[in-house]
This record gives structure tokens, C-alpha cells and sequence, in this order.
């Protein structure tokens, strides 16, 4: 009888394990970043997962509240350092909204391109890592590829690689050469589908990467629901989300593409969801270097758009008009709204406050992380210890934008 | 007239009668601008305000918690509930005032996300939470004080740290500024200036020279 109940208990030997508690992180490359999880084990089970955030922590909403509009613009760029013109989009659409201003098409169409790159570039980055958390080398080197053409773009169209500042309220700071729309359209044929598509034919269907995703923290609607999930999250829960099509901003309205959802909700739907998003982007990007017309890139309500450099040579209200915009800034009316975009991640929002004067009254930046990270607990537990890092890698947190 | 490309969800038409309906007297004000509707709640009764809408109006996600600070106000604080709806795709705002001594009653129970978006507004601003099962600070270093959000937090914080070569640990010490915070007033003298412009003193002093 006695050795039944020795059988039982999942201790061997004369030993007993006890929970204990361990450390993952600040330093841990695969904690993305400045994470620090506290998770106490039973042997290699989680049993509860409390993340420590804010090591990162930078003040960007107090900054911003010391800044003109368009100073404060980019501290967007480096909250979510993955993406940054997609943290830039809700910040311009939230001025714009205050303002009530009118974007040129071409504006609105080179911002929806450019967003859409930056999503590729973001989720290149994600499912990279991701599969090189759970133990693939060789994608993550093969994806970094199409990131680094990415950046290429992106520097191309604003001069910098990661931190563009390129939108701005009122439409795009400058327009971009002609050369660089038809290197796009062939990117698009060419490089991204031969890269993506070998990257992806090497784990999607892959047994190891299989069994270490499938099944692995599954969610359910309703929780996806309650825990505030968005983006890439909710869709692999089974949710058919998406802002871009429900609440539509800039062009999206007149794209055409479809929205991927998961089955089961576990780490390897959110994964492929991702992946799936990846070829819908560069379908929308397509459409848009079909569709794009010409014409100004941005607003030419000079109370808001500083003039070019050649107008301010010529007229003296341009360069009035450039000095105040460039020291006082433009007021923005009395208010508040709550705008939110789809950024790669999901729901990116921005709850601006303005008080009639040059500054935001209160700037609150809404982090996809924030909410997701904070479901941790419930996901990871019951999971063994190495399942975190898949976990991690299918919420795709990045910590400038969870901090702040 | 909307000109912005900013996003397009469902009308707000009727949104206001129905929320009047949902919630009854516990909804002191109801504001719709910008496209946006915000309804302003009596803090008793926010648990069962929102409760009626995630219920009967059908906002399944409480998407963000921002605090304001409004130092001339009484309450001081605002705290605003972001609320979506998939099913109607709508968007609402519900605003609460408190001050740092009447706490606001927690959400967790209706949507467990609102733990750590209460967390934050905490920390940032000090608004008290009753029922929030952990209320910690989370975004602040370990034993900070203070509230950094709030409109009387100087920007520069009051201490800053640093590894000490000496000591070989990390040193909390008060902020030193090798030059001062420089706030630069850009707004327009004749409109924003809410000060004695330079120079303007020496007008009156003159004037009263000549009497």
C-alpha cells in the first residue's frame, strides 16, 4: 500500500521537490527585450508567471507633454522600435482628427503603402525570432533579409532606417522618388515571395516546430475578449478583427484583402496568422503602387504643413509661415478623442487631450503589449519552462512600446 | 462636416439615449465631439455602468484606462475607460473624477485587463483602486515615490542614478542639472502669453514717474 502511494506523487526518489521561484530575465535574449518574469515552478511546470515591466521605462508621455505636436512625434518612432511608422500612424490620425484636416490622396495612399511595410518589417522580425526561440536558426537569418530590403525602403523615403518620422499631421513629410515605387513593385514579385515562401515552406510544416507550438497556451474568444487582446492575438483566437477593414483609416477602405484567423488559438495559429498577414500586406501594397494617384503628399493648409524649402526661398508668407510652425507650432481645438490603428502588433491607440494651446494636454499611448503580456499568467500556466519562449515569441511584445 | 482620414466606426446616432437608458441616474453628462461620444459617470456607480454597457449595449472590451490630471479641478483626477464594441463596431469613453483620496471601485471583475491599466494609473497618478486585487506600482523603478504623471512632477524627477565605480553598485542620488531645464515659451505674445511680457514692467514704472 505504502509504495502505491510513493508511486503517485511525482517525486523520485527519497527527494521532494519543492516549488520554486526563478528569475527569467532582464537579461535573457530570449525575453525580447527588458522583461523580467517571475515564475514560480513545480519541477519544469509554470504554475504562475508574474511579468515585471517598466524596465524600460523612458517617460515618453510626460516628454510629450513638454513638446509641440510635431516634436512629439518622434518619440513614436521609438516606442515600438519594430514598427515605427505604424506607432506614427495613430499619433497623426489623432491630430488630424482633433483638427479636422483634410489629407491629399496621395498622402493617404503612400501612408497605407508605407504601414504596410512596416508590418512585413515587424512581422520578419517576430516570426524570425520566434522561430529561432523554439530552435530554427536558418529562417530567422533568411528573414532578416527581406527586414534589412525593408529598412532599405524606408531609408530611401525618409533618410532614416528605423526611426523615419516620415508621417506627419497633415499627410507624409516628402514624397518619394519614382524609382522607389517601381523597385517596390518588383521587391514585391520578386525577392519577398522567393524569401518568405522558402523561410516559411521550412517550419510551417515542420514536426518539432509543430509540437512545440500547437496546443501550446491556447485562448479562447471569450478570454481573448476580456484579457483586451487585438491584432494578430484575437484573430488567432478565432475573432475576425481587423481595424483596417471594421474602422477603416486613410485608403484601407479601398483595399481588397482578407483577414486571417486561427482555429484552435494556440501559439502556432497566432504564428501562422502572421504569416498569412504578411502576403495580404504585400497584396495591399500592390494595389497601392496600381492605384496611386498624383499630387500633393500632404495638406497644403499652411496653418498646419510647414512649406518646402524652394516656396520659402520665393514668398516671405512661407517663411513666416515656416518660423511659427517650427517654434510655436500649430493649436490643435480644445478635446479629446481615442484613435486606434491596427498596427502589426494590434490595436495601437492614442488618447489625446489638448487644451486649445501648441502642446498635448495628456498624450496616453495605448501599447498592444500592455494587455497581452498581462494575460501571461493564465497562458503560460500549466506549460513547461521552455514554452515560455514560444508563448513570448507568438505575442510578439516589444518593450519601448510596453514600457514607455 | 468630417474631412479626416482618421478611422470611420458605426454611427453614434441614439448612442446617447441608450446609454442613458442602460446606465439611468448614475450618468451625470453625456458629451459628443470630435465623432466621439463620452459619457461622464458618478464614481459609485461605474461598476454597475459599465457592467450595463459590456450587457446591454454590447461593449465586450475594455480596450485602454487613461488618467488625466486636472490640477484646477475638483476632483483632480480623471480616470477614462476606452470601450469597444466588435459587434457594433463602436467605440465609447466613459470618464470617472476622483481625487487621490476617493478611491475609484476596480473593473477587474468585469474585464480582468483592467489589473494592470489600473496599475498604471496608480502609479502615474495615485489614484486608489478599491478592489483591484494588485495594486502595485508596475511601470516605476522598484521604491520609487511619487506620482510622475502628475502636472506638479517636474519633468527631471527628483533623483537619478548611477553605477558607481567606488561603491560597485548602482547609486540612487537627488538630480543634479548641469544646466537647467530649459521650457521654452513659443506661444504667440499676443494671444498665449499669460505673464508680464518683458519690458511691460518698466511702462508702469514710467507712468507712475510722470504723475
Amino acid at each position: 500500500m505504502s509504495q502505491l502511494i510513493a508511486e503517485a506523487s511525482p517525486t523520485t526518489g527519497d527527494e521532494v521537490i519543492q516549488n520554486y521561484t526563478i528569475n527569467f530575465g532582464p537579461q535573457h535574449p530570449a525575453a525580447h527585450g527588458v522583461l523580467r518574469l517571475v515564475l514560480e515552478l513545480d519541477g519544469e511546470i509554470v504554475e504562475r508567471a508574474d511579468p515585471h515591466v517598466g524596465l524600460l521605462h523612458r517617460g515618453t508621455e510626460k516628454l510629450i507633454e513638454y513638446k509641440t505636436y510635431l516634436q512629439a512625434l518622434p518619440y513614436f518612432d521609438r516606442l515600438d522600435y519594430c514598427s515605427p511608422l505604424g506607432m506614427e500612424h495613430s499619433y497623426v490620425l489623432a491630430i488630424e482628427k482633433l483638427l479636422n484636416i483634410e489629407v491629399p490622396l496621395r498622402g493617404q495612399y503612400l501612408r497605407v503603402l508605407f504601414a504596410e511595410l512596416t508590418r512585413i518589417c515587424n512581422h520578419m522580425l517576430n516570426l524570425g525570432s520566434h522561430v529561432m526561440d523554439v530552435g530554427a536558426m536558418t529562417p530567422n537569418l533568411w528573414l532578416f533579409e527581406i527586414r534589412e530590403d525593408c529598412l532599405n525602403f524606408f531609408e530611401r523615403a525618409s533618410g532614416a532606417r528605423m526611426h523615419s518620422a516620415w508621417f506627419r499631421p497633415g499627410g507624409v513629410h516628402q514624397d518619394v522618388p519614382a524609382k522607389l515605387l517601381a523597385d517596390l513593385d518588383e521587391w514585391l514579385d520578386t525577392r519577398l515571395p522567393e524569401l518568405f515562401e522558402d523561410a516559411i515552406s521550412l517550419v510551417a510544416d515542420n514536426r518539432i516546430f509543430k509540437q512545440r507550438n500547437v496546443d501550446i497556451a491556447t485562448v479562447s474568444k471569450e478570454d481573448a475578449l476580456k484579457w483586451g487582446f487585438s491584432g494578430p492575438m484575437i484573430r488567432g483566437s478565432g475573432i475576425a478583427w481587423d481595424i483596417r477593414r471594421s474602422q477603416p483609416y486613410d485608403v484601407y477602405d479601398r483595399m481588397e484583402f482578407d483577414i486571417p484567423v486561427g482555429t484552435r488559438g494556440d501559439c502556432y495559429d497566432r504564428f501562422m496568422v502572421r504569416v498569412e498577414e504578411v502576403r495580404q500586406s504585400a497584396r495591399i501594397m500592390k494595389q497601392c503602387l496600381r492605384e496611386m494617384p498624383e499630387g500633393p503628399v500632404s495638406s497644403l493648409d499652411r496653418k498646419v504643413v510647414p512649406p518646402k524649402r524652394g516656396e520659402m526661398k520665393q514668398s516671405m508668407e512661407a517663411l513666416i509661415h515656416h518660423f511659427k510652425l517650427y517654434t510655436e507650432g500649430f493649436h490643435v481645438p480644445e478635446g479629446s478623442v481615442y484613435v486606434a490603428t491596427e498596427s502589426p502588433k494590434g490595436e495601437f491607440g492614442v488618447y489625446l487631450v489638448s487644451d486649445g494651446s501648441n502642446k498635448p494636454y495628456r498624450c496616453k499611448i495605448r501599447p498592444t503589449a500592455f494587455s497581452h503580456l498581462q494575460a501571461m499568467d493564465f497562458m503560460a500556466k500549466g506549460h513547461m519552462l521552455a514554452d515560455i519562449t514560444a508563448i513570448l515569441g507568438g505575442m510578439d511584445i516589444v518593450f519601448g512600446e510596453c514600457d514607455r | 462636416m468630417t474631412k479626416h482620414p482618421a478611422p470611420k466606426f458605426a454611427s453614434n446616432e441614439g448612442i446617447i439615449d441608450a446609454a442613458r437608458a442602460a446606465i439611468g441616474p448614475a450618468l451625470i453628462d453625456a458629451v459628443e465631439a470630435h465623432g466621439e461620444v463620452a459619457l461622464h459617470v458618478e464614481r459609485t456607480g461605474l461598476v454597475d455602468a459599465l457592467i450595463a454597457l459590456r450587457d446591454k449595449l454590447e461593449y465586450q472590451q475594455l480596450m485602454e484606462i487613461a488618467g488625466v490630471d486636472w490640477p484646477d479641478r475638483d476632483p483632480r483626477f480623471e480616470v477614462v475607460y476606452c470601450l469597444l464594441s466588435v459587434t457594433k463596431n463602436h467605440r465609447l469613453r466613459v470618464h470617472v473624477a476622483a481625487n487621490d483620496d476617493q478611491p475609484v471601485p476596480s473593473v477587474t471583475d468585469i474585464w480582468p485587463v483592467a489589473g494592470w491599466l489600473e496599475r498604471e494609473v496608480f502609479d502615474m497618478y495615485g489614484v486608489l483602486f478599491e478592489g483591484n486585487p494588485d495594486l502595485r506600482r508596475i511601470l516605476t523603478d522598484y521604491g520609487f515615490t511619487g506620482h510622475p504623471q502628475r502636472k506638479d512632477f517636474p519633468l527631471t524627477g527628483y533623483v537619478e542614478l548611477r553605477y558607481s565605480e567606488e561603491e560597485k553598485r548602482v547609486k540612487y542620488e537627488p538630480v543634479k542639472l548641469a544646466q537647467d531645464f530649459r521650457s521654452f515659451d513659443f506661444m504667440s505674445p499676443w494671444e498665449g502669453a499669460d505673464y508680464i511680457l518683458p519690458g511691460d514692467e518698466k511702462a508702469d514704472a514710467k507712468g507712475d514717474a510722470a504723475k
